[in-house]
């Protein structure tokens, strides 16, 4: 069978498993429908977060940016999983304590407001848009490249899966489809990678392979391998990193705090049984979840590896297939500038503007030709980092079931992200805004018809924001992290750990860890793009890590203005007082 | 924790109200107060966890992973310099420990001050075994 054929065949066997785990978790009560009924197995909600919390970004893209960035690609490992320590120890079990279904209901009752519970109802739906935006964007990409379809086909056909499962079953059907999605995604994964590192080292274990000797009998490690290669193509050594410390601190911090408040990450810790099972939760979570990060850095230097390998100084004419199927989807180009037929792999852009613009001509060797004016230096070739994932194992030669079980992969990947943002979003429309805030007179099974009906308006945005995809997806997830960290993280945290801050204190501050946040963001990527770089940036800090000093900016702001004013009214200060104590959780419960 | 602390707790948990509603009223008040201070050093040890383990979560994170991690690449382990290794592994090695730390660390904690949530031990408001 053709790799289109196993693509075929994968994915639409796993979409029959997530409509049947769909129709076998229907649900009937709000209860069910935003917390899974509260009796979610540790294990089980661990394994559904991981699922939930990597998305198709973490499946296609952190390999290829780690692939080109080396060591300063870390700063995205370190901060993405880091961000579970902070979410296990200063979040889960405080709000499973607390009981309720969503992030912005608890920010409305400890600050006692329907204006904060508004407020962080608006970061909330900033944040997930924004991020839904990228999954569908993956969808896209996978759709195809490997079925051969119409992109906007695929996306329709996404979106109408997650439809089935997400508005039937609600958070229950979400997270057992979840859990047939993490062991699909990870099993698609690591077969490819363990592929790999047997192909350079001999070595089964990727982990320990990227850092053995290689198998070709020259004594040299892999790393050392990839520094000779790296440092002879005119790139800076793999293993070195060149950004300045302040900015990694801050990236890391603004990744690390922008996870802990995602709210589609937090309100999974709303659905088990116990405070003790929320902390055990999020461990299994992050021990999930590392499964595939620490795979990550190993696939990203066998895939750098293998590229500079298998195309530098190779002919166009006789090139491996795949560079031609990815030339065909424009994240490939070539440029022969010095007109030997020959491809150059080198440092430094190929041509100007960086992404390639193809004019409907063929060249002399058959390759697309570009309207981009050529770069000085000598390097032919553009490589969208995005494909590495993807084309690993055409470029390693691996069978034709690894391919469709990659395409399986990233589109569970997309999938059970893009369910638990619309879930969250559909809560807070239908439970934060009309059940607790417009319309409390609301019935039980009205609010659940409004919940549906909040999703099904949610799936046709995302849609369409996978049909028409913004042209800034690569900063938008600087977007999300960063409003994450400056809004809602700073709000909870001190909500529990303070009972002094209050609601004036609250909602100025979150307003101001989003101006200040969103300001900087938007002045370095839209206002003026030509001076997003260091000597400009404030302490030198990039727009990606500026979130780490928005939190410091609410949090500060926050203290202050509570300082002057009046403290919380008893009532909220003995609910605090409650949830910093583990007996006693009962289940999720309505207000 | 003390041994004392831990029988005291075992049979007075906070909810279980009954126990105290059932004793005459002054010592209603006395026992009020002893759950109050309890309440107090369980907080405070709780703090005392998150303060350490928070302590070795920025260690690893920004010291090894970004500050020294220069200066560790001197240190191999395998065919990995030490602070490539951290940046690309060993820190999430130790986050995922940490987690593990935690919830031991805090279970403990929390059956010695009679604050735990196990449904076999503990007692819901209402008086009964919570399922």
């Amino acid at each position: 069978m053709s790799s289109q054929g196993y693509s075929f065949l994968f994915v639409g066997l796993s979409f029959a498993l997530y409509i049947g785990i769909a129709f076998w978790s229907r649900v009937a009560s709000t209860r069910e429908f935003y917390v899974a009924g509260g009796g979610v197995h540790p294990i089980v909600n661990g394994m559904a977060t991981a699922a939930d919390w990597m998305s198709a970004a973490s499946f296609l893209s952190v390999a290829g940016l780690i692939a080109f960035a080396g060591r300063d690609g870390s700063v995205y490992i370190i901060g993405w999983t880091g961000g579970f320590v902070l979410l296990a120890l200063l979040l889960a079990p405080y709000l499973r304590k607390f009981g309720r279904f969503t992030v912005p209901e608890f920010i409305g009752d400890r600050y006692y407001s329907n204006a904060a519970r508004v407020v962080a109802v608006i970061c909330l739906l900033f944040i997930s848009f924004t991020y839904i935006a990228g999954q569908m964007r993956g969808v896209g990409i996978v759709f195809s490249r490997f079925l051969e379809v119409d992109i906007d086909t695929g996306v329709v056909v996404g979106m109408a899966i997650v439809f089935v499962y997400a508005v039937m079953g609600g958070m229950k059907g979400i997270t057992y489809t979840q859990v047939a999605q993490y062991c699909v995604l990870i099993f698609a994964f690591l077969v490819p990678a363990v592929f790999l590192s047997i192909m350079w080292t001999d070595n089964p274990i990727p982990q320990l392979g990227f850092g053995s000797r290689l198998n070709d009998g020259s004594g040299l490690t892999v790393l050392q391998k990839l520094d000779q290669v790296t440092v002879e193509l005119g790139f800076s050594a793999y293993t070195q990193s060149h950004r300045s410390v302040i900015d990694s601190v801050a990236i890391v911090a603004a990744l690390m705090i922008g996870t802990a408040g995602l709210p589609h990450v937090i309100v999974r810790f709303f659905t088990v049984p116990r405070v003790s099972d929320a902390r055990r939760s999020a461990g299994y979570a992050l021990a999930f979840i590392c499964v595939m990060y620490t795979t990550i850095p190993a696939v990203a230097v066998f895939a750098r590896l293998n590229l500079s390998e298998s195309v530098n100084e190779a002919a166009y004419a006789t090139a491996p297939a795949w560079v031609k199927n990815w030339e065909n989807t424009g994240l490939i180009a070539w440029q022969d500038k010095n007109d030997d037929g020959i491809i150059q792999y080198r440092a430094g852009a190929p041509f100007a503007p960086a992404k390639p613009e193809f004019t409907e001509a063929r060249g002399r060797h058959g390759e697309r030709l570009l309207g981009n004016a050529p770069g000085a230096n000598a390097n032919e070739l553009y490589v969208d980092p995005d494909i590495m994932v993807m084309a690993n194992p055409e470029i390693a030669g691996l069978p034709g079931w690894v391919i469709g079980l990659i395409a399986a992969g990233a589109v569970a990947a997309a999938l059970s992200t893009a369910a638990g943002l619309l879930l969250v979003i559909s809560s807070s429309v239908s439970h934060d805004l009309l059940k607790r805030t417009f319309a409390p007179s609301i019935s039980d099974r009205a609010e659940l018809r409004c919940a549906r009906l909040a999703a099904v308006a949610a799936i046709l945005v995302a849609g369409w924001f996978g049909i028409n995809p913004p042209a800034f997806v690569a900063q938008t997830v600087a977007f999300a992290f960063g409003m994450a960290a400056a809004t809602l993280f700073p709000a909870i945290v001190l909500g529990i750990f303070s009972k002094r801050v209050n609601q004036p204190g609250a909602v100025t501050g979150m307003l101001a860890g989003l101006a200040f946040t969103l300001g900087y963001i938007v002045y370095f990527n839209f206002v003026a793009p030509e001076l997003n770089q260091s000597e400009h940036w404030l302490l030198g800090i990039s727009p990606t890590g500026i979130g780490a000093l928005g939190a410091l900016l609410n949090t500060a702001v926050a203290i202050a203005i509570s300082r002057v004013t009046a403290p919380p009214p008893i009532a909220v200060q003995e609910m605090v007082d409650d949830i910093r104590i583990p007996s006693g959780a009962g289940i999720a419960h309505h207000h | 924790m003390a041994e004392g602390d831990r029988q005291a707790a075992q049979t007075d948990s906070v909810y279980r109200h009954e126990v105290a509603e059932n004793l005459p009223a002054h010592s209603h008040h006395d026992a009020e107060v002893f759950v109050e201070a309890r309440l107090t050093r369980y907080w405070r040890a709780n703090l005392r966890v998150l303060t350490t383990l928070l302590g070795v979560w920025a260690f690893v994170a920004f010291g090894c992973g970004i500050v020294l991690g220069d200066w560790l690449d001197q240190f191999h382990i395998g065919g990995f310099p030490l602070g490539f290794w951290f940046t690309q592994q060993g820190a999430m090695l130790v986050f995922v420990a940490l987690i593990a730390v935690y919830h031991l660390w805090m279970s403990r904690i929390e059956r010695a001050h009679g604050v735990d949530d196990d449904p076999d031990r503990s007692v819901s408001p209402a008086g009964k075994p919570r399922r």
